[in-house]
């Protein structure tokens, strides 16, 4: 690791402020990517601006069928909401499952959703569920958030301060894990709501998250496991590696698939 | 008596410290005045070296030295010893010096060092080493290495071979086959492995000018040994110049018995700089370079009757042995190989070959079990697998050929001398509850997933070694073990032993043994261990030898104790000592009320206010030096029993059973926690690891985000069971168990996937996607359904 400046912030204008006067300044939160990137010298911010102490950006709040989770919420936290898990269930297991007690207990929604990691679980809830990403200055749909492997439509400085989305009717998220670091090697969330059904895929896509037409349409008409048991993947889209294929990968979204709509019930 | 000895589940001593973070290892070791050690690594798996220059790297900030292969050979540093060469003679070991100047030849292998005032100094030091490389094709795949076309390591070496060797006769073997019913062969590879200890390596070195001596705290499962080849090898000193400290050492499995360069270098460079040089190994230096282990490729035959009686077995192996001779890179794949091939099997005629090569690799050297589990993988395989093809059944076919009459001279040199199998398959089969199995795959089967089941029969030759032995085949060293035991006023005691914990348990188990012996209680038994400078010559731990070999040193250094503790005694209770007893701490007169205590009669020594000092020497102090009359042949069944789920690939161990006869046990719940380990590990190979280098020799899964470990949702909770044929020929009748888990369990596991899978070759790793593909294209998909 090299040699860095760290800021506490206790408000997201503080910490929009600190960050944009450095140098090559960074929020962080629960830093479970950007600590272990920062050890390896593959990062170097001269500035880290936490923003794990503003109070407005934590928490889980379910007002009516509408939920807010503050962005610097730790996966912990998510997975613990009572009222929370009594509305949306996909998601707190999602939360549940991320990585091991250790990592749900630093990480957080806002920094695995600006990471944009494309093993990461969340974006895959966030697409699905037709989330609204909140920033500093706007809000932005997920459709629009995610754009490619670690990339989002945030822009330089701009800081997520909360997550809302709308209770779906129904959802759930089943997830294949890497053998070696339990990211997901194909994790699926089925949601259906006032929207209709939204499928969304992480882990597996050779771009990121991606919403899979064929299964959402399939999905729509016939609520069953069964509807996506024989879905068609496009293995050009799938990732390949020493763990899995793209055919290998291209089955696993289809089981995945299956489960999570098979759990959704 | 408040003594906890021999069988007594007593709670390990040392946990204490290491489950609240006071353990001390290596890295926890900062001298005054300490200086940062960073290596230079090739990032190219064969190449030449065509310049280095420190120019930049020297000015940089907190930088004091810096060196390179240049500069090691113009001290005239010797070159990485090779401490068995099987045969006797070295056979084409190549130099390997500490920091190479002309060639690179794995990734990772070391050009220079940089010295500096902190790691972070050095390491932004050693990135500014501009080392220029031309590059060369090269080579990692154990089968090609002795190919025409294939790129050559050393000059020494032509073809990549290291050497040809061979154990059991030819003939009576291609007579056997000649007239065999049923013949099941196997092409199998046996994967690569990284030895992943928990504390990576680290050498911190020091030295004082006044006494012109050195000291190294180095992570080392054998520090005498270390303190040998580093001080009469390398820096030409004498051995009393060298102290060498292995503290607390946090896991080994083999990785740490060798002596490496990074150990040579930083003893050598910290007289240079005049300061303490440490080096701790990151994880991905660890990956790269702490000794691998496995990496066989093999054709194996089985020949059988008629009735499926064994009549022969043949044996090809390619063993790769890395880019260079690590200390006792051989020994794996020759000696600790062929030689347990017969299994717990009468098998009349074995004939084993093996080249051992060189690829562009990490250097492979001991890995838990070494060389052993190679060889029960292949015969519980063929075993099982003709089982299958004959029809006779994977019990039956057991029972049939078990060696029932010791000792048993095998094919392969070994004379097993007492064991007994079919108890413990039989033992097994309960704890299974093996009747049950057919039910429960319809159960399995009911829920989608294919259930299988697996045995594996396996013989071990532990308890390393009889120093006769280990010379004849090769070894530069002897084998037995030392102990010594000092008294203190009070009635407690040290006890130094030459082998060397890493995380065994030694220092409870060790001092059950003292307690059983002498009477005296755990709690004030100390086990010293890991010093060169406090403890005397010893070999360390690995082979299962620590408790069969350095605990029967300390179980003869008892009785030397207690035959000079029965005169004091007799002088104390004015009898004579022939008719002294001892027994339970206590020492007693035949025919009398009369007792003394073991604590009155060490204050009796320790304080001669009233003793014979005209005929014995005041204190009880003994040493002994144990060398075992043969190895130990721990042996055993595991049965295994997995769900496969066939939408993906997925293994679950859902079923582990391990009888094993470990002779007598001194502490079953360590033994359970090795047995729990072994098969862990083993599973482990069976189904996630192995070391993935690719066209380029980049090593690529260096990292935990790939490399896959065994986690605990990974296996059940295990059967265990214990059958007990005490080993013949050591005074405590034990056999060692550290290794027998990592032996036994990969064919359990496989033998168990192929089973429900239904198919017969499937090579380690059994990865979700290898199943997956197999279930695709042979349709066993279906049976489920």
């Amino acid at each position: 690791m090299y040699e860095t400046k760290y800021h506490r912030a206790s408000s997201a204008d503080e910490a929009v402020k600190l960050a944009g006067s450095a140098d090559d300044g960074q929020f962080i939160a629960g830093g479970q990517t950007l600590i272990p990137t920062m050890k390896q010298r593959l990062a170097s911010p001269s500035d880290l601006v936490d923003i794990r102490n503003i109070d407005a950006m934590k928490g889980v709040n379910v007002d009516g069928n509408k939920v807010t989770i503050g962005a610097a919420t730790t996966h912990a936290e998510v997975a613990d909401a009572p009222q929370l898990r009594a509305v949306c269930q996909g998601i707190s297991d999602l939360a549940g499952h991320i990585g091991d007690p250790a990592v749900r207990h630093m990480g957080t929604i806002g920094g695995s959703v600006a990471n944009n990691d494309p093993a990461a679980d969340y974006p895959a809830a966030l697409l699905a569920l037709g989330a609204e990403i909140i920033t500093n200055n706007r809000t932005i749909s997920a459709d629009d958030f995610f754009t490619g492997m670690f990339e989002t439509a945030l822009e330089d400085g701009e800081l997520i301060t909360s997550i809302s989305f709308t209770v779906p009717d129904k959802s759930a998220y089943s997830k294949f894990p890497n053998p070696a670091s339990r990211y997901a090697m194909a994790g699926v969330f089925v949601a259906k709501g006032g929207d209709g059904v939204r499928v969304a895929v992480t882990g597996a896509g050779s771009d990121g998250v991606f919403r899979h037409a064929g299964m959402e349409e399939a999905l729509g008409s016939n609520w069953s496991a069964d509807a996506v048991a024989d879905a068609d993947v496009d293995e050009a889209m799938m990732l390949s590696d020493i763990h899995g294929n793209a055919a290998y990968r291209a089955n696993l979204v289809r089981v995945m698939a299956k489960r999570a709509v098979a759990a959704a019930g | 008596m408040g003594v906890e000895g021999i069988g007594a589940r007593v709670l390990r001593k040392e946990d204490q410290r290491f489950i609240t973070g006071k353990g001390r290892y290596t890295d926890d070791f900062n001298r005054p005045g300490q200086l940062f050690a960073v290596f230079v690594r090739s990032p190219h798996a064969h190449a030449l070296i065509k310049s280095v220059d420190i120019s930049e790297a020297k000015d940089c900030e907190g930088v004091h030295a810096i060196y390179t292969g240049e500069d090691v050979a113009a001290d005239g540093l010797g070159g990485m010893p090779c401490g068995f060469a099987p045969g006797g003679g070295p056979q084409n070991a190549p130099p390997r010096p500490a920091l190479l100047k002309d060639k690179v030849r794995f990734v990772g292998d070391m050009v220079a060092v940089v010295i500096a005032e902190s790691v972070a100094l050095a390491r932004d030091a050693a990135g500014k080493v501009n080392v220029e490389y031309e590059a060369l094709p090269s080579n990692t795949d154990t089968a090609k290495a002795m190919d025409a076309d294939t790129p050559q390591l050393h000059e020494e070496a032509p073809n990549n071979v290291v050497m040809h060797w061979e154990i059991g006769e030819a003939d009576p073997v291609e007579a056997a086959f000649a007239k065999a019913d049923h013949v099941t062969s196997l092409d199998i590879i046996n994967n690569r492995k990284v030895p992943n200890a928990m504390e990576p390596r680290a050498a911190n070195a020091e030295y004082d000018p006044a006494a012109d001596s050195f000291t190294l705290y180095t992570t080392s499962q054998n520090p005498h040994i270390t303190r040998l080849l580093l001080a009469a090898y390398v820096l030409g000193i004498s051995e009393g110049k060298l102290r060498v400290i292995s503290p607390d050492v946090g896991g080994g499995f083999g990785s740490k018995i060798p002596f490496y360069p990074e150990e040579a270098v930083v003893t050598w460079a910290c007289r240079k700089v005049s300061r303490p040089v440490k080096w701790t190994s990151d994880r991905t230096e660890a990956f790269l370079s702490d000794t691998h282990g496995r990496d066989h490729v093999t054709k194996a035959e089985l020949a059988m009757d008629k009735d499926g009686k064994f009549l022969a077995l043949r044996v090809d192996t390619k063993a790769s042995l890395g880019a260079y001779l690590s200390t006792f890179g051989m020994l794996s794949s020759t000696y600790l190989y062929g030689t347990v091939l017969s299994g717990p099997y009468d098998i009349p005629a074995i004939h084993c070959k093996v080249s051992g090569v060189f690829t562009n690799t990490c250097p492979i050297d001991a890995e838990r079990g070494a060389g052993r589990p190679e060889a029960t993988y292949l015969v519980e395989r063929l075993v099982e697998t003709a089982a299958r093809e004959t029809g006779i059944g994977v019990v039956e076919i057991r029972k049939r050929n078990f060696i029932r009459e010791f000792p048993y001279q095998t094919a392969v040199v070994l004379q097993y001398d007492t064991g007994d199998y079919e108890t413990a398959l039989e033992m097994a089969l309960d704890k299974a509850d093996y009747a049950g199995f057919e039910a429960r795959k319809k159960e399995s089967a009911a829920n989608g997933k294919l259930r299988g089941v697996g045995f594996s029969t396996y013989i071990e030759a532990c308890g390393l070694a009889p120093s006769n032995i280990a010379g004849a085949i090769g070894a530069g060293i002897g084998l037995y073990e030392s102990a010594e035991i000092r008294f203190n006023p009070t009635g407690s005691v040290s006890v130094m032993t030459g082998t060397q914990t890493q995380g065994q348990g030694h220092e409870t188990a060790f001092a059950q043994v003292v307690a059983s012996k002498l009477g005296i209680e755990v709690g004030n038994v100390d086990i010293i261990h890991g010093d060169t400078g406090s403890v005397q010559w010893g070999h360390g731990t690995y082979g299962s030898r620590s408790l069969a070999v350095g605990g029967s040193a300390i179980s003869a250094a008892c009785d030397k104790v207690i035959e000079k503790a029965k005169k004091v005694a007799a002088h104390m209770m004015e009898a004579d000592a022939a008719d002294i007893t001892f027994e339970n701490g206590e020492f007693s007169v035949s025919g009398t009320d009369k007792t003394k205590t073991i604590g009155e009669v060490i204050l009796t020594a320790m304080v001669p206010h009233d003793y014979p000092l005209t005929d014995m020497e005041p204190g009880l102090d003994q040493r002994s030096f144990y060398d075992p009359a043969n190895f130990t042949y721990p042996a055993g069944t595991h049965i295994c029993e997995v769900e496969v789920d066939p939408d993906t690939g997925v293994t679950e161990v859902v079923k582990f059973t391990a009888v094993d006869d470990f002779g007598n046990v001194v502490n079953p719940m360590i033994v359970e926690g090795q047995v729990h380990g072994g098969v862990t590990h083993g599973v482990g190979q069976a189904l996630f690891e192995k070391a993935l280098y690719d066209e380029e020799g980049q090593m690529v899964n260096a990292s935990y985000m790939d490399y896959i470990i065994p986690h605990a949702d990974n296996v059940p909770s295990f059967a265990v069971g214990y059958t007990n044929t005490p080993c013949t020929h050591n005074p405590l009748g034990v056999k060692g168990c550290g290794e027998a888990g990592a032996i036994a369990a990969p064919p359990a596991v496989i033998n168990a996937i192929t089973d429900a899978i239904g198919v017969r070759d499937l090579d380690m790793p059994a990865t979700p996607q290898k199943v997956w593909d197999i279930i695709q294209s042979n349709g066993s998909a279906k049976a489920a359904e």
